[in-house]
């Protein structure tokens, strides 16, 4: 780490005289000592290793934000307690949230199934085997109505896990609160809408990259008008950090994406202080409690640099890093299932220590299949106990003056900003991706990972470790394969009862729009409200944008 | 006397697009001297099958962590029986209950190697399994 002269000499003397000869008698465990993304741990930290840390660190709810983006943190307001949920039909999801609602869930979390995320209707032969698999299946306005029945739109906030066609699913929101009477400038929430890391890492992909911009900024430029209160993107790193990257690479790559958006969004003639204050972050939160801790820290403070320095964001709420985290799914496991319950304890505690604004907590069993209704609810139950019994929410940012805590926020913003002159030098994110780089930085680290793993090098309890030959099985939850049939066969039964001209007027305005300059957002409104189809809108985008083209290599 | 160096294909069938398993996989096995192919992914079960015609392979390795398993690995198994490549080895990975793991290796499906498998264990099981077919 940063080389420590000692303003008091204290700890270099203790490290020769006394640690030194100490560790040469008796070893340590391991040769060396690094975190996960190679950030080598001194054996102690000290005032010398955080010299200058207030002066860089500021106060909360002030520039740079790294102790917390509000001035009052959980005493004002605990964080969002949104888990993410859906499967199968409108019905049953709809019913998954109501049981949340009752069971304390402050914000509902949309999961769609993969046809839905790629766009093709429930009846399209790429939809065949995976209709309600991950999530819920919507085609139309028709199953939006049903998945959010009941649900006053303008009394909770709604995220929805849609990136390719999020324009799309946001104004089917936008007409189901038209029905309920509830004005689209009452509503609040938040899309992904994030299509750069599904290139790099997440896969649900439609369109190549300019038009896939060009949506995420007409998007942008909507919100600002007629959805204030709406969060227009969450740039997530979660996903990257699940196909294996590290958290410095987390970091970089989220603020890389960002970058890049934020660039879009100007050259497309809009003021930066006009959007950015509505965008938002997504993270994950993995088992090495510190340095996730610091990475929170890390992201917030260089965020805040880098809008103010590079983008001369006026307005504080676009320094701002909000965010979302998920506990890590790639860190829970299929053996011992119950052990991912202190896992996610663990993993939710520090992101609630590195100040997140909302936290879904996942299940145990989600190696196996996704969670019960007995599952979920004990993750909600774990942040309820980490906000109301373990005391972690009385003061603001309780790790900030941690030696070493400081000592690896600054050593992982030093590092992510490395990444992100690497990534400047290419021409941005949007090369840094064409040309493969963002992929292979990720797949070698999940490779030296696994490899860490095989060694023994890296304990996996359950694992490699501490192993059981007979394991009982979780209950868990089957989706039921019929209900592809009775999706399909609904669609159908909406195709056949609309008013059809009016469809094909909507697509066709839509066509031309795309052609041309225009914000595609009022045009895919009309669309949805006369019950065009989620395949319908995006087959003609297809036809005008074309279709993503990967090329994978190993 | 040479044998030809066993060949794999990995393949990612249907919209999911969850890869970090299936690259891990393949880099290890090719690490270990096998020559691999892997298909991205979005396949359909005719594309992986038609790939694995093309480029020769012993064994096609699926993955799929989104639930449709059922629909896809089969379909796999049999589509090559149909095409007279039988003989070739399909394992599976990927979010799998144990309950359809079982389904699957009634089906034809010679191995499922569930999240935490260590890459040697599929390794060995590759080399023993596709020497018994050569032999």
């Amino acid at each position: 780490m940063s080389d420590v002269d000692g303003s008091r000499g204290d700890y270099r003397r203790w490290r020769e005289e006394v640690y030194e000869p100490f560790r040469r008698k008796g070893g340590e465990r391991r040769q060396s000592f690094a975190t996960r993304s190679g950030i080598p741990i001194e054996p102690l930290y000290t005032a010398d290793h955080a010299a200058g840390v207030e002066e860089r660190n500021g106060f909360p709810g002030e520039y740079p934000f790294t102790r917390g983006v509000y001035p009052t943190m959980y005493r004002g307001r605990l964080w969002t307690m949104r888990q993410y949920a859906g499967f199968g039909t409108a019905e049953e999801s709809n019913r998954r949230y109501r049981y949340l609602l009752e069971q304390g869930t402050t914000g509902l979390s949309v999961a769609f199934d993969l046809p839905t995320q790629i766009g093709y209707d429930s009846d399209h032969p790429m939809a065949r085997g995976e209709v309600g698999r991950v999530g819920v299946a919507i085609d139309s306005l028709a199953d939006m109505e049903i998945l959010f029945e009941g649900i006053p739109l303008d009394r909770v906030s709604t995220s929805m896990t849609i990136n390719a066609p999020a324009a799309i699913l946001l104004c089917m929101y936008i007409a189901v609160a038209e029905k309920q009477g509830v004005p689209a400038e009452k509503l609040s929430g938040t899309i992904q809408n994030d299509i750069l890391k599904e290139y790099a890492a997440r896969g649900t992909y439609i369109f190549p990259p300019e038009p896939s911009m060009r949506l995420v900024t007409d998007t942008f430029a909507y919100c600002s008008r007629h959805l204030p209160r709406w969060n227009t993107i969450s740039i997530s790193g979660y996903h990257m950090r699940e196909a294996g990257c590290t958290a410095v690479q987390e970091v970089a790559f989220t603020l890389a994406n960002a970058i890049a958006y934020v660039e879009a969004a100007l050259a497309a003639g809009l003021e930066v202080d006009q959007f950015a204050p509505r965008l938002s972050f997504f993270f994950n939160a993995d088992s090495e409690f510190f340095e996730e801790v610091a990475k929170f820290r890390a992201a917030r403070r260089l965020w805040a640099k880098i809008m103010r320095e590079r983008f001369g964001a006026r307005d504080p709420r676009s320094l701002m890093l909000r965010f979302h985290t998920q506990t890590s799914g790639a860190a829970l496991t299929a053996q011992q299932p119950l052990n991912n319950v202190v896992r996610v304890t663990l993993q939710a505690l520090a992101a609630v220590l590195g100040g997140t604004q909302s936290l879904h907590t996942n299940a145990y069993d989600e190696a196996l299949a996704l969670p019960t209704e007995a599952s979920a609810g004990l993750a909600l139950r774990t942040q309820q106990i980490i906000a109301h019994e373990a005391g972690v929410t009385e003061t603001i940012d309780p790790l900030g003056g941690s030696y070493y805590v400081e000592a690896l926020t600054d050593e992982i913003e030093r590092r992510a900003q490395e990444y992100l002159d690497r990534i400047d030098e290419m021409g941005g994110a949007v090369a840094a991706i064409d040309r493969g780089f963002i992929q292979r930085e990720i797949q070698d680290a999940a490779y030296r990972f696994q490899q860490q793993v095989e060694s023994g090098e890296r304990i996996i309890v359950g694992v490699n470790a501490y192993t059981a030959e007979a394991e009982a099985m979780p209950e868990i939850l089957k989706v039921d394969p019929s209900l592809e049939r009775q999706q399909a066969e609904r669609v159908r039964q909406v195709r056949a009862n609309r008013d059809a001209a009016a469809v094909a007027q909507a697509l066709e305005r839509l066509e031309r729009a795309a052609r041309g300059r225009d914000n595609l957002l009022p045009y895919i409104l009309d669309a949805v409200r006369v019950y065009g189809t989620l395949g319908e809108i995006c087959d003609v985008l297809r036809g005008v944008f074309g279709e993503y083209r990967p090329h994978d290599e190993l | 006397m040479t044998t030809r160096p066993i060949r794999v294909l990995i393949a990612k069938p249907g919209l999911d697009g969850h890869d970090r398993g299936a690259k891990v996989v393949a880099r290890a096995l090719r690490d270990a001297g096998f020559e691999v192919i892997y298909t991205g992914i979005r396949q359909t079960a005719e594309q992986i099958v038609q790939a694995a015609i093309d480029e020769d392979v012993d064994v096609v390795g699926l993955s799929s962590l989104s639930g449709a398993h059922n629909e896809f690995f089969p379909e796999v198994v049999r589509l090559l029986r149909e095409q007279g490549a039988g003989d070739v080895l399909v394992i599976g990975g990927g979010v799998i209950p144990p309950d359809d793991a079982e389904n699957l290796k009634r089906q034809g499906i010679a191995a499922i190697f569930g999240p935490g498998t260590p890459t040697r264990d599929i390794i060995d099981f590759i080399r023993r399994e596709v020497q018994a077919v050569r032999t």
